[in-house]
């Protein structure tokens, strides 16, 4: 389909092409049936060369000690705080693309959601891995949780860190039975497909015995419609209580009512753009580029600029209330992020998620897989930086200047920061070797022929 | 018993608007022991089968309250009743503070539990022996076929009567599906051999784990409830000073708070003169000096200072503390020979600190006093 005849009034089909539904069944599970190409398995090995200097970091922060990353004090929350912001941020776009279009029809949402929910998924497996390493004793993780114990005590009910495990916990349980509950019809078909035996045993195992019954179908699309209703206000709260771990307190530059949506925008905004890096590959490498087309990631570019301009709105707005409201503190921590010792960080932030993303309003470039994929990249680089920016510049420089500080990351922290990548993207080669990318029933729903001509 | 059982007769179609049709047609026929078995969900087939709306929102809404009331209730139990703490100046039930909490564990419960229903209740899965499994009309409905199958328990089965209708609809591949009689065997195997050597396995496993988990695990290093710690440890060797000693010597001519020497050393006559008893006869001091007196002095010199020695015969018998010369002593001769001994009775310097040592006096005086009561001490 060419660029000029594109015509944004009518709606576009969900697959290019007509494929059958037996076509359909052979691309997709394609990739599972073959032995990995040469490609495959040089990207996993540089993926866990990276995930193996991440476990050896840890292995030292485990044995020594946290005394081996920068954080000091007045800047106790480093890198592993600005990690874990910046992964749980990355699974929001699986769980908005999966339960919010779905809820408001986007159909095209089919043929990236179970794509995008298993990125949610390995992202909350990131992310969680943070605030676990930052307790400094991860071996004893049961005391985050209220469990009768013989000191008598509780967890602190009214802690934005209490809510924030409660948040993490529950968004990763319900995104896990969410894509579990999409894949038994899957995982159904390639039972009946295979012909090897070990295959047929595990997929019977995880499918449940699933027929394709259509007294099942009924209560299954209801079960589906009740988890995409539960999970759009999950996945709106958890990054609201995420960012109360910053705006229950009083630090300035953390203690703002504005946090919550800006939050959650940034957490869309960084997710989207890593859906769409990844898929570019995903659609290449695996013939998927009918399924997964040009107009579904022009579609994710939209999302970007909408989610972008709210985050440079809030930038915007976070500076005018700190001039506005008066507050000397507040001020002074404004001026300070864009011209004080960590304003190479504010600027690379704000040039990354402000005024690169605005070059997708032009067709052309919205339509370039080049130019999508370096705005997708500089979009995640400035969503981290803007983590890094509220956390340390807010903490280095508070109340008191007897008490300033800078923080410098060591060794460790950058290692287990490009560890939580490596483990990113093993997950997801190892996922792409082993599950549909795309819901084989859900895509076969929406091909052309797929549904009676009337009803 | 190989023998093969009827379960149902099938028929494929190529089409959705062939299958809507069929199981309408179906659905009029009279049959209610049918299934229509499709590769995604067609739209419309609910109403052509005659279905009736899910009930699984009923239970979402039941687990979701449960998950809220619960959570509320549980937090309200903690801050109120079983461990109330006043954090941050709040009040102790701080509603707003539990909303995050409470609208997490609903979520949670509501889809987690909704789904569980779903497959346990309704579906009645994981059933991996249903007849219809690994038939050749089960693989193609998983893929680009649409079935029907007509039970043969439905009340006004018969086969041949089925096939022909099947056909009329426009049904291909009709067929009927065996099952063995073998396969619905649902008898106990709690008792089986290989099933009690799989629980046996995973006691012994689950229990060993935990044991050494909590009981070895967590003793070693790194995991030793803080226990080691790069810091120095009196009497313990360290590599940090040149001497491998941990402990620090004190500077050459340092003195102890309470240990100035002695400095009436063999002077028992300037101890007389200089040394002041510091304790007043208070009831505790005199409690004090009792206690310490019949720890230390008592088994020469008797429990009343009689020099009634109790170690009969073994050390040369004391005199009593009760003659003229000591009770005129001054305190200062009697701590003099607390402290430095006097012939055969050793040094007592080491044992007993020096306020114990006037406490003891002043005892010792209490128990002359006693002794030698005068007339006037009756009245
Ligand atoms: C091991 C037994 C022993 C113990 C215990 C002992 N003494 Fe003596 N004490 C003696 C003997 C023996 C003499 C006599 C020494 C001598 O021949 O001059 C003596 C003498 C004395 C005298 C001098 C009496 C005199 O007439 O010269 C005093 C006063 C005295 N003891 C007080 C004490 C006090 C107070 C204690 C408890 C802290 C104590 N002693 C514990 C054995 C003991």
């Amino acid at each position: 389909m060419s660029t000029a005849a594109l015509d944004y009034t009518r709606e576009l089909p969900v697959v290019e092409g007509s494929p059958t539904a037996a076509e359909v069944d052979a691309t997709i599970a394609a990739p599972l049936d073959q032995f990995p190409s040469r490609m495959w398995w040089i990207i996993f090995s540089i993926a866990l060369s990276f995930f193996s200097i991440g476990v050896f970091c840890i292995g030292m922060t485990l044995y020594k000690g946290l005394g081996l990353w920068g954080v000091n004090q007045p800047v106790s929350w480093g890198f592993d705080i600005v990690n874990f912001v910046f992964w749980v941020g990355i699974g929001h776009a699986g769980t908005l693309i999966s339960a919010i279009l779905f809820l408001l029809r986007q159909r095209w949402r089919t043929g990236i959601a179970r794509f995008a929910e298993a990125m949610t998924i390995f992202a909350v497996m990131c992310a969680g891995l943070f605030p676990l390493l930052h307790t400094g004793r991860e071996w004893l993780p049961m005391y985050l949780s209220p469990y009768p114990n013989q000191h008598g005590l509780w967890v602190n009910f009214t802690s934005p860190l209490l809510w924030d495990v409660f948040a993490v916990s529950t968004y990763f349980t319900v995104s896990l039975v969410f894509w579990y509950v999409g894949l038994i019809p899957d995982l159904a078909t390639l039972r009946d497909r295979t012909t090897n035996k070990i295959k047929k045993v595990i997929y019977s195992l995880f499918s449940l015995g699933w027929r394709h019954s259509n007294r099942h179908w009924q209560h299954y699309e209801r079960a589906y419609l009740i988890l995409a209703g539960f999970a759009t206000p999950l996945v709106l709260s958890v990054h609201t209580i995420v960012s109360f771990d910053f705006a229950v307190s009083v630090i300035p530059g953390w203690h703002t009512t504005i946090f919550p949506p800006y939050f959650v925008a940034g957490a869309v905004f960084s997710g989207f753009a890593m859906v769409q890096n990844v898929l570019i590959f995903v659609r290449q490498a695996f013939n998927l580029k009918h399924i997964i087309t040009l107009d579904h990631l022009e579609k994710m570019n939209k999302v970007m600029i909408l989610t972008g301009s709210m985050v440079g709105y809030a930038y915007a707005m976070e500076m005018f209330i700190a001039w506005y409201g008066g507050n000397q503190f507040e001020r002074f921590v404004f001026l300070n992020r864009a011209l004080g010792p960590y304003a190479w960080a504010y600027w690379t932030m704000v040039s990354c998620n402000v005024i690169f993303p605005q070059l997708f309003w032009f067709k052309k470039i919205r339509r370039s897989i080049p130019a999508m994929f370096i705005i997708g990249i500089t979009v995640n680089i400035g969503m981290w930086f803007e983590r890094f920016v509220i956390i340390v510049t807010s903490l280095s420089r508070d109340f008191l200047p007897s008490s300033w500080g800078h923080y410098t990351p060591t060794f460790y922290d950058v290692g287990i920061l490009l560890g939580s990548f490596g483990l990113f993207f093993t997950l997801i080669l190892i996922f792409v070797r082993v599950l549909p990318v795309v819901s084989i029933s859900e895509l076969k729903a929406v091909i052309e022929g797929g549904q009676p001509s009337k009803h | 018993m190989n023998e093969k059982h009827l379960f149902a007769v099938t028929a494929l179609f190529d089409t959705p608007d062939e299958i809507i049709h069929a199981a309408h047609e179906t659905t009029s026929a009279g049959y209610t022991r049918f299934d229509i078995n499709t590769p995604y969900p067609v739209h419309g087939m609910d109403k052509a089968m005659g279905l009736k709306q899910s009930r699984l929102g009923v239970f979402a809404l039941v687990f979701g309250l449960l998950g809220a009331t619960s959570s509320v209730l549980f937090m309200t139990w903690v801050t109120l009743i079983d461990y109330p703490l006043v954090i941050g100046g709040k009040p102790f039930w701080s509603w707003p503070a539990f909303v995050p909490v409470a609208f997490e564990i609903t979520v949670l419960l509501a889809s987690v539990l909704s789904v569980v229903t779903m497959i346990v209740l309704y579906f009645k899965f994981p059933n991996n022996s249903h007849p219809l499994h690994d038939t050749p009309y089960m693989k193609k409905v998983s893929s680009n076929k649409f079935g029907i199958c007509i039970q043969a328990d439905d009340p006004t089965f018969n086969q041949k009567a089925v096939e022909e209708f099947l056909a009329k609809v426009g049904g291909k591949e009709i067929g009927p599906v065996f099952f063995d009689l073998e396969d619905l065997d649902h008898g106990q195997h709690i008792f089986d051999p290989k099933f009690i050597g799989v629980l046996a396995l995973t006691a012994i496993l689950v229990s060993g784990g935990t044991y050494f988990t909590f009981n070895k695990l967590l003793y070693m290093e790194p995991f030793s409830w803080m226990s080691a710690q790069a810091k120095l440890k009196a009497q313990r060797p360290s590599d940090l000073f040149t001497d491998g000693i941990g402990m620090r010597r004190p500077v050459e001519g340092t003195v102890a708070r309470g240990f100035l020497p002695y400095p009436f050393k063999g002077k028992p006559d300037e101890a007389a003169k200089n040394l002041v008893n510091p304790l007043l006869p208070t009831k505790e001091v005199i409690d004090r000096g009792k206690t310490k007196f019949l720890t230390y002095c008592s088994p020469c010199h008797g429990n009343f200072a009689r020099g009634d020695s109790r170690l009969a015969g073994q050390f040369p018998n004391p005199p009593t503390l009760h003659s003229d010369k000591v009770r005129n002593w001054p305190d200062g001769s009697i701590y003099h020979v607390i402290t430095e001994g006097q012939n055969v009775m050793p040094s007592y310097a080491s044992q007993i600190s020096r306020d114990d040592r006037w406490a003891i006096i002043q005892y010792i005086r209490v128990l002359q006093r006693a002794h030698n009561a005068k007339e006037s001490d009756l009245k």
